[in-house]
This record gives C-alpha cells, structure tokens and sequence, in this order.
C-alpha cells in the first residue's frame, strides 16, 4: 500500500540512487574522454566536478533553485496574509515552518525546495498572489507543503543540480560551438583556438547526446505520480479539494509563460511554467521534459473528490 | 533440542513483535497529546488577545456594554471545559466579534485605528489557527484510532489501556444552519 511513509522512504531512496548514476557518469565519462584524447587530467578533474556536485546538491540545492528563480525571502511583516496562511498549515500538518519566498513574476506558479522539512522554502511568484483569492492560494500551498512533507523537495532539489547541469551545459556548449567557436574556426584556420573549438564540440555533441537520456532521467526520478499525490494529500490538509482546483484552472488559464523559464528547475513548479507556449515553439525535445501531469485531469481528480 | 529452540525463536518473536506494537502505540498517544496541546496554545493566545480588543473598542463605542459582556462571558469559554468545548466557545467567539466588528463599522474614527485593525486581523487569524489545530488534532487522533482497532493490534490496545479518542467535531454555532431575519 502507498502511503506516505512508502513515499519518503522512497524518495530518500531514490536521491542516493540518482546521486550514485550521477557520479558514476562523470567519472566514467571523464575516463573515457581521458584516454581517448590523451588528457590525464580529465579524470581527476570529472572526480572533483562529481564529489563538489554530489555534495552541493545536497547542501545548497536550495539556494540555487531559488536564487535561479530570483526569488526573495518575506516575512511576516511583509505579506502577513500569505505567511499566515502559510503557518496555518504548517500547524494542520504539522510540519515545521518553511521559508517564505516571492518570485517577482505576473505569471502565477508556486514551488517547494529543501533537503527535508526542517529545511524547506516555499516560493510563490506575484501573480499568484494577485490572481487567487485565498481559499485557491490555500490549495497551492497545501500542495507545496504536502511535497515539503513526503520528501519530494529532496529529490526535486538534488535533481536541479545534478541532472539539471548536463543539461544546461549541452545548452550552452552546442549554442556556444555552432554560433561562435563554429565562426570563429572558418575565420582562425588551424592552430591553439581551433583545438580548443574542436574539444568544445566533442564535448557539446557528447552532452546533446546524453541531454535526452538525462532528460529521460529526470522524467524517471520524478514521476508525475508524485503531483497527484501531493494534490491528494493538500486537499486533505484543507479538507476543500475545490480551492486547489480552481487554482489550477486559473493557473492554466494564465496566458502568461514565466519570464525566468529553466528547464532544470520546471519540474518543481505546480504547473509546467512553459504552459503559456503550449502547442508553438514545443518540439518534440521539450515534450520530454513534460515533468507535470496533464491539468485537466488534474482537476478533474479533485473535483471528484468534492463531491 | 531443535524443538526447544524453535519454541524459544517464536517466544522471542512474539516479545518483539509486542514490543514494537505497544511502543508504536504510545508514539501515537503522545502525538495526539501534543496535537491537543497545540490547540490549548491558540486558544490561549486567543484568550488574551480578546481584553485588548475590548479596551480598544470601548475607548470609541462605550455604550456597546451588552457586546463588551458577551464577548467577556464567551471568552471564559475559551479556558474551561473539555477540549471540543472550549473550540466551541472559540467558535461562538467568532460570531460575536462578527456583531463586534460589524458595529465597528459605525466609528469611522475605530475603523482608521491600526491598533483595531491589527487586533481584527490577529484575532481572525487565531481562529484560523485554532482550527488548523483542530484538524491537525482529528488527524492524529485518526491514525492512533485505526492503530487500536486493527488486528493484531487491537488485542493488546484495550488491555493495557490504549482508549480510542474522540474527535473534535464543530458544534454550537458553527453546526447550525445560518439563520437570516429580515
């Protein structure tokens, strides 16, 4: 039987398991590139690159993902109401409270982040803030605390830094080789630079190769599962499944895309923060990182259980 | 001799087996302890947040004297009797100092006070806080409930005094249908 126990268990289980393939990955992708290019030093340098990751990510994955988000923390004499709505249900849960952030964004959304309930944030942008009233900011939060309470933020967290980085840094590399160093090696010719452009792009072409299966990776880790069952678990901390409901409705109805959208932090929002370019610039690389389960069922679960 | 040290395996077995039920036990009556606890902390905080409402109000709507002695009666309430009864009195609280804040609306001079219009704030607050504790409270007594009741459980619950709690159930104000007059 799943109950929430079974889920953090889990969830610890799953973070040293994605830790462990990370740091396998690195060292093993440094060995190979090692030999292959006759580097020495990339072996020691992919060891150092995996312990500091490994450990940053459980130490400050946090304050990356929130700094990422540029989000600021408020207290109680800031935003009063959302902080107490916040402490009231720490005290129906009772879970310790969480730090409060606000995201300077009109594009309503919310997340949860932290390696355990002891150290947790709860983030929440502007527009959610303006856009909901209280019984449906209620319901967003509930689902961030529920996700505080089963442990998902640990994992959730761990992933930013760990997954997440390769795929920025395949980003990066394939944007930075095919504009400029691409450039720059027809204009230089032979020499220094353009063996260093040759090795950007061995590496860049290595990292958009692995990009799918990392992203495939992150889809592994988090499983949309874990959002239903933080709508579930919300809902029973309200006890009104219909607040986060039509939350959700208005959040999906939201034109507005997010202003800061990173692929390596979308699967912590409440809803997919790409949403306002649904069905456009979407190819089929960005339907892999579908991190969210479908709203529309989404609500549709919870109206059900209003009923 | 091999029949012996089964029979001692399945002795020591069963002791753990005990062990770890009845201490699981005791962890769940302690949470609902506490559970209970933190609703008597509002109710508290509550109680004395309610005089300095009274004060401030009294200072530019004196003549209110039945409002002020009801608030005053009910806030008793908030401190004596059983669990559900005081969260009840904390209810029919919040109806009063419903009429409260809706006379205030009469004193433009009380409304622009932000001592007031801290108080209201404070005070609404609790009682949404109190009934955060409340469910918080349900919710424990729930899970040690279902723990006392289950097999195999619940043959060593009643015997060594694990009573199932009651819940904490809105009654009073609260549960009755909202009454209009015109």
């Amino acid at each position: 039987m799943a109950t929430i126990y079974t889920e953090i268990s889990s969830n610890k289980w799953r973070t040293v398991v994605v830790m462990t393939l990370f740091v396998a990955v690195v060292i093993s992708l440094g060995y190979v590139f090692g030999v292959a290019l006759d580097l020495p030093w990339l072996l020691p340098l992919a060891i150092v690159i995996a312990a500091v990751q490994a450990f940053s990510s459980y130490w400050w994955s946090d304050k990356l993902a929130l700094a990422v988000s540029g989000a600021r923390e408020v207290h109680k004499a800031d935003a009063p109401e959302l902080y107490r709505l916040v402490e009231n249900l720490t005290i129906a849960s009772g879970l310790p409270m969480p730090r409060v952030y606000v995201v300077d964004d009109s594009s309503p959304n919310a997340f949860a982040t932290g390696r355990d309930p002891g150290h947790s944030a709860v983030a929440v942008t502007t527009g959610l803030l303006g856009k909901l009233d209280k019984p449906e900011l209620e319901g967003v939060l509930a689902h961030e605390l529920s996700h505080v309470g089963n442990y998902d933020i640990l994992l959730g967290s761990v992933v930013v830094v760990l997954v997440g980085f390769v795929v920025l840094m395949s980003d990066f590399f394939l944007r930075y080789t095919f504009w400029f160093g691409g450039g720059r090696r027809r204009g230089g010719g032979e020499g220094e630079g353009g063996q260093a452009g040759a090795i950007l792009l061995l590496i860049g072409i290595a990292l958009a190769l692995l990009s799918p299966l990392f992203a495939l990776l992150i889809q592994l880790a988090i499983s949309r599962r874990r959002e239903l069952l933080a709508d579930s678990s919300g809902a029973l901390l309200t006890r009104n499944p219909n607040g986060l409901a039509d939350a959700l409705e208005r959040i999906t109805a939201d034109p507005q895309s997010m202003r800061r959208i990173n692929k390596a932090t979308s699967h912590l929002w409440i809803a997919n923060p790409l949403h306002g370019t649904d069905g456009r610039t979407r190819g089929w690389l960005a339907g892999l990182f579908d991190t969210h389960p479908d709203p529309a069922l989404r609500i549709a679960r919870l109206r059900r259980m209003a009923m | 001799m091999v029949a012996l040290w089964i029979v001692l395996a399945i002795v020591v077995l069963l002791a753990l087996a005990l062990i770890v039920m009845y201490n699981g036990l005791v962890r769940r009556r302690n949470r609902v302890q506490e559970a209970l606890s933190d609703i008597d902390v509002q109710l508290k905080r509550r109680y004395e947040l309610v005089p300095n409402l009274v004060e401030t109000v009294k200072g530019y709507a004196s003549h209110e004297r039945e409002l002020f002695e009801k608030v005053t009666a009910e806030r008793a309430g908030l401190v004596t009797g059983s669990a559900a009864d005081k969260v009840n009195a904390s209810n029919q609280l919040t109806e009063t100092l419903k009429s409260l804040f809706a006379v205030a609306e009469n004193y433009p001079d009380l409304k622009a006070n932000q001592n007031f219009l801290a108080l209201q704030a404070e005070l609404t607050d609790t009682q949404d806080k109190i009934m955060a504790a409340q469910r918080f409270y349900n919710a424990n007594v729930r899970d040690y409930n279902i723990a006392t009741q289950v097999f195999p459980t619940n043959l060593i619950a009643r015997p060594l005094g694990f009573e199932p709690f009651e819940f904490i159930e809105a009654g009073g104000a609260e549960a009755q249908p909202v009454q209009v007059k015109f």
